[in-house]
């Protein structure tokens, strides 16, 4: 069953990838008001998603799980490393497609808005967290490092969020459903929108797991290099 | 509490022999409080408009010198091994290097704040007023401070990654500080920015005694 | 009994194992000296013994502390060390570093006094430690040592900077910790002054390769 899902992961995120832009192009009608460019809600919001919630959301979870003596392991350090690349380059595209929906809609490329202000700030501290890790050679150092930097950035989301969303909004309303959850958009465009969330979440799936085997990999490199040190000590101390 | 208050003397007496604080780190805030208003122009109303975020800005600018010379006390090899093998409770080392962090970055932002308060026109009553919100503030900073001094320190350029990794997160504090003023120059809302920033300090605090013996183990 | 056993551990940094797999076993009361050439490993292996290092392979007990655990922690509140480097803060005199280590361990600080005097260093107690030269700073490491009063002694090359009454003085001072029941391992480089009665530990490419009285 794990071979299967493993091996599936793949097609399956090309195959929702190719079926969203189908969908997203050449089968939903445009919109009312907006017309082409709200064919942007196809790929922004399920950014947003994977970039702020379940990258995130898996980093964190991951460095607490380092970080806890019980289940303190290099895979978790692993995984929320992926987790964090990965993050870090859907809070790039979020901000790009958010600025290109931006430019028509407000008139600029950029407004001081709660959710963009805050997703930017998010970004700069996961190009924090990547440059901690390089600034740290031993794996051990570098996990116990970036997993309370991971932790201290996920207690600070909720701080930074607040602070600018009470500094100021602009932000699009809700765009799916209305106040009494009701959906405000219909047929193919709400099962685009839907499909476009679980393609973009299977592609953050695919990418963590590549991610996580390169840098298994680099583990294993690790290893098989210290075993050839160790060697080259041990013959040291034997001639 | 004998603890941190036996860390936070030692940092402070530390700061008293070597003045850093004093020589370097307050004309260094007292000069790019002089460059900001350079920055903006000779037109007092702007100038006044625009002080509570040059201040908080400075502020965070000075602290981050504060940071970086509170984390370079254990820097080296041998201090740092010393300090280790004295195996003081880690929570303890956290909160006696935030308290004496937190006496020095108020006696340097009240500095600041009275430089800001004649050089960019500040009301004299707002700057008065506002002083529970920056002791506020800098409690705050101080003891995010020590977290990100801690993760940066012993890392290969440290100096330039501490930045990286303080400042997106004390956006917060900048935005409660600047916000908070702002409000009492101009009568706007307080109670939320004060809120903010009592959240953050605790948040802080509660992450900071939970994982500093983590930090301090790597 | 047995202070320290160490088997098959390996300290690495980065991917250079700075040990390569130590087997060892320390008795009570015995004073040990680790010699070897310049990288061997001398002074990992009493970082090691000090807790200060993580083994990244291998298992050990000192002072009946897990070394691979977080007990580490606790193990060092029983170590005495001195070390190559400048201890303590520079910017701070002698007896306020002693005041500092006494209070926040739970030493005794009326020791402080006879200790400075014991290293001869009563007449430079209150002048900044970096005005101290490199072997009045290792007297004053010397100097907690006797305030200390650890169960294990790591002196790392504690001859080194050294004049011929701070050689003597060191001596005294690992003579009365043996004879205080106290384990003392240190390192040299050198010969080691005549009455120092050590059982000698031989660590060549970050292992041991001789053990022997």
């Amino acid at each position: 069953m794990k071979q299967l899902t493993r091996r599936a992961l793949g097609p399956l995120a090309l195959a929702s990838s190719v079926a969203t832009f189908v969908m997203g192009y050449f089968i939903t009608p445009p919109d009312k008001v907006q017309g082409e460019l709200a064919r942007l809600v196809y790929i922004h919001p399920a950014q947003a998603w994977v970039a702020l919630y379940l990258s995130f959301g898996a980093a964190t979870i991951a460095s607490a799980l380092y970080l806890w003596p019980r289940t303190r392991s290099m895979v978790a350090d692993r995984v929320a490393a992926s987790a964090v690349e990965v993050s870090t380059l859907f809070i790039g595209l979020t901000l790009l497609t958010g600025s290109i929906w931006g430019r028509p809609t407000w008139g600029v490329w950029w407004v001081w808005d709660a959710r963009l202000t805050s997703t930017a700030v998010l970004g700069v501290l996961m190009l924090g967290y990547l440059a901690l890790r390089r600034a740290n050679d031993d794996p051990q150092v570098r996990a116990k490092r970036s997993a309370v930097f991971a932790i201290l950035t996920a207690v600070n989301i909720p701080i930074i969020h607040f602070s600018v969303m009470w500094w100021t909004t602009l932000h699009q309303g809700a765009t799916v459903f209305t106040e009494n959850r009701h959906l405000k958009i219909h047929g193919s465009m709400a099962w685009t929108l839907l499909l476009s969330f679980i393609a973009f979440s299977l592609d953050f799936a695919w990418m963590v797991r590549a991610r996580y085997r390169i840098a298994d990999r680099e583990a294993g490199q690790r290893d098989v290099e210290l075993d050839a040190a160790l060697m080259a000590r041990r013959t040291e101390s034997a001639s | 509490m004998r603890l941190v208050l036996l860390v936070a003397q030692k940092d402070l007496l530390i700061e008293r022999r070597s003045r850093v604080l004093l020589w370097q780190v307050a004309p260094f805030g007292l000069m790019t409080l002089v460059l900001c208003g350079l920055a903006v122009g000779p037109n007092a109303s702007t100038q006044a408009k625009l002080a509570p975020g040059l201040f908080y800005i400075v502020l965070t600018l000075v602290a981050l010198l504060v940071i970086n010379r509170a984390s370079q006390l254990e820097s080296s090899r041998g201090t740092a091994t010393s300090v280790q093998i004295l195996s003081i409770d880690p929570g303890a080392v956290f909160l006696g290097k935030a308290l004496a962090m937190f006496v020095q970055l108020s006696i340097v932002g009240t500095a600041l704040l009275a430089g800001t308060t004649v050089l960019l026109h500040v009301p004299l009553h707002a700057a008065i007023v506002t002083l529970p919100v920056l002791l506020l503030a800098t409690a705050t900073l101080s003891l995010a401070g020590v977290l990100y001094g801690r993760i940066a320190a012993s890392s290969t350029n440290a100096g330039t990654l501490l930045p990286a990794l303080a400042l997106p997160a004390f956006a917060p504090v900048l935005i409660a500080g600047e916000r908070a003023f702002s409000s009492l120059i101009a009568s706007g809302p307080l109670a939320r920015w004060v809120w903010l920033l009592g959240v953050a300090l605790a948040a802080y605090a509660c992450v900071g005694l939970l994982l500093y013996g983590a930090l301090e183990e790597s | 009994m047995a202070v320290a056993s160490l088997s098959d551990v390996v300290v690495t940094t980065g991917s250079f194992p700075l040990l390569s797999g130590v087997n060892l076993t320390l008795e009570s009361a015995t004073t040990y000296v680790i010699t070897g050439p310049n990288g061997a490993g001398k002074t990992s292996l009493l970082r090691l013994l000090a807790g200060l290092e993580v083994p990244s392979r291998g298992r050990g007990t000192v002072l009946g502390f897990d070394i691979c655990s977080t007990e580490r922690r606790e193990l060092r509140r029983y170590v005495g060390w001195l070390g190559h480097e400048t201890s303590f803060y520079p910017d701070l005199s002698p007896t306020e570093n002693l005041l500092f280590a006494a209070r926040t361990t739970g030493a005794d600080v009326d020791l402080i006094p006879s200790a400075l005097e014991r290293v001869g260093l009563t007449h430079r107690a209150k002048v900044s430690l970096k005005l101290l030269s490199a072997g009045q700073q290792r007297r004053l490491s010397l100097a907690w040592l006797l305030v200390r009063r650890p169960q294990l002694w790591l002196l790392d090359e504690p001859f080194a900077s050294l004049d011929d009454e701070g050689r003597d003085l060191t001596s005294q001072l690992i003579k009365a910790a043996q004879s205080s029941g106290a384990t003392v391992v240190l390192t040299s480089h050198g010969a080691l002054p005549a009455e120092t009665n050590a059982t000698s530990i031989v660590i060549v490419g970050g292992r041991i390769v001789e053990s022997a009285t």
